[in-house]
């Protein structure tokens, strides 16, 4: 009889990966390439002034309630793309020993940053006055 | 007796430098090591806001160095290569009929290609305003 | 009279003496229209009968004329020697099944995986014959009409570095045949066969190196499928959170 049974089938929880990964893909592909114009080249060479780029500018924007939800995504969903990623290409170029670990370490991390980002926000949007002048 | 006896070959690790394709793909997996380094660097840099002008000023600074630059060009061709092979493989997930017709995937990938452009117009002028 | 030629390296292996494959080469006449399969064809009947090879349509409909050219997953029958001429040709069985014998495979594991994802009309009620057929419009077949066009050649397989890496992956033609019932109005049994879809080894093997697409003779475009499977399993997992079943 158990040969007729239907085999059991295993729900994989990559839905959830996959999501934030097509989320965070998606804004680098659109935006990434552009911040990186911005604060990597045009900023630091002086071909947009840096007034335009200055502390109490970014820091204003960054204090707002829409400016904190801007830039933790900005800066934190591209993790959850990145890791995904690199995760995945781990098993690609033959790395194959501690799956387990390597899901923990690459997600953890994306999760640890997101988290820090989060928290430096949050700080600065509740206490302005803790930190600088 | 049976004289079948297949052979297995194995898979060479380095399997992704012998065909094009797979170096492509591989390439574009490994921009992704790239643009976690600069979502890093904005992440410190975030750090360094949070901890006043005279940091946020040294941030800006350290984005000076010649190597930064270096850096930033090649983060900057890793992420548009990351943007150019998102964007030919997205008319693939997408699922639109319009009577009884699928949308056509150069549509797709055009309309990806003009809200980049609007984006990027739309980043630069409001860093600007 | 001068006869052009092509050299041709074929990848032997012949189970009974051999304990590992070896190259061996042909020097074939060369002409414009010929395909790699009548160059095989040529060397089985003039040069070495013993050379082994699967073929049988000729015209890229039956699926089972599947190698290597060039490293390439090609139909020896829709491949021409014009398109390599005046390089050498390099023949090889396709690349990541177990060789049977010279340039023939063996295909158990991907038929095991075609047949496992219920490749048949699963009707919401059996319908007696006297009540007519299932009816379908055209704009309803054209949801699934690419994807019922795969010849079950396994350049696909051949292609897929997932499958490589790890061959409990379902792969690229069983999950695009897999979509096209799911696609099909007829069908009932998407249900049964999300189950299949959202394991590891169904839709979430695949990393979309895209491959397949390229290299399917039919353009039944493998990698579109499953990339719309794996936003139905994400769906489907939304779902699943909400009234576990
Ligand atoms: S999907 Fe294309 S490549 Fe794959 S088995 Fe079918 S016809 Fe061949
Ligand atoms: S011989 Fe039938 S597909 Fe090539």
């Amino acid at each position: 009889m158990s040969k007729t049974t239907e085999k059991t089938y295993k729900r994989s929880h990559e839905p959830v990966f996959w999501g934030l990964f097509g989320a965070g893909g998606m804004l680098t592909a659109f935006l990434t390439p552009v911040m990186i114009l911005i604060t990597g080249l045009l900023i630091p060479l002086g071909i947009i002034d840096q007034h335009y780029f200055s502390y109490e500018k970014i820091h204003g924007f960054a204090t707002t309630w829409y400016g904190s939800v801007i830039v933790l995504v900005l800066v934190a969903l591209p993790f959850w793309h990145t890791l995904h990623r690199i995760f995945h290409a781990l098993h690609d170029i033959g790395i194959n020993r501690g799956r387990d670990w390597q899901q923990v370490i690459c997600y953890g991390f994306a999760f640890a940053v997101s988290v820090f980002v989060f928290t430096l926000l949050l700080q600065m949007l509740t206490a302005p006055s803790l930190f600088g002048f | 007796m049976s004289k079948r006896k297949p052979y297995i070959r194995e898979l060479p690790r380095d399997w992704w430098m012998k065909q094009l394709f797979y170096t492509k793909y591989m390439i574009r997996e490994g921009s992704s090591v790239l643009i976690t380094l600069y979502s890093l660097i904005l992440a410190w840099g975030v750090f360094r806001l949070s901890q006043g002008e005279t940091a946020f000023n040294g941030w800006l600074e350290a984005l000076q160095n010649p190597f930064a630059i270096i850096l930033h060009l090649l983060m900057l061709i890793l992420a548009l290569y990351h943007t150019i092979t998102w964007f030919s493989l997205a008319p693939k997930a997408v699922d639109l009929w319009i009577k009884g017709k699928k949308l056509d995937d150069k549509v797709i990938v055009a309309a990806h290609y003009g809200a980049f452009a609007v984006l990027t117009i739309f980043c630069l002028l409001i860093i600007t305003l | 009279m001068s006869e052009l030629t092509i050299e041709i390296d074929v990848l032997r292996y012949r189970p009974e003496m051999d304990n590992e494959p070896f190259t061996q080469t042909f020097e074939v006449p060369y002409t414009a229209e010929m395909s790699i399969l009548e160059a095989l064809q040529y060397i089985k009947d003039h040069l070495d009968s013993t050379v082994s090879f699967r073929w049988s349509c000729r015209m890229a409909i039956c699926g089972s004329c599947g190698l290597m050219v060039n490293s390439v997953p090609k139909l020896g029958c829709k491949a021409f020697l014009r398109d390599y001429y005046p390089q050498k040709i390099s023949l090889e069985p396709l690349a990541n099944f177990p060789i049977e014998r010279d340039l023939v495979v063996v295909m158990d594991d991907f038929i095991k995986k075609l047949e496992e994802i219920k490749p048949y009309i699963i009707p919401e009620k059996e319908k007696c014959l006297s009540e007519g057929t299932y009816q379908q419009t055209p704009e309803q077949m054209a949801k699934f009409k690419q994807f019922s066009m795969c010849i079950n050649c396994g350049l696909c397989y051949a292609a897929c570095p997932q499958y490589a890496l790890d061959n409990k992956f379902t792969g690229p033609a069983a999950l695009a045949l897999l979509a096209r019932y799911n696609r099909d109005s007829r069908d009932n049994g998407e249900a049964e066969r999300m189950k299949i879809v959202n394991q590891e080894e169904g839709v979430w093997g695949c990393t979309f190196v895209g491959y397949c697409s390229v290299v399917c003779p039919k353009d039944v475009d493998p990698a579109a499928a499953i990339q719309l499977l794996k936003v139905e399993s994400s769906k489907d997992y939304l779902i699943g959170m909400f009234k576990p079943d």
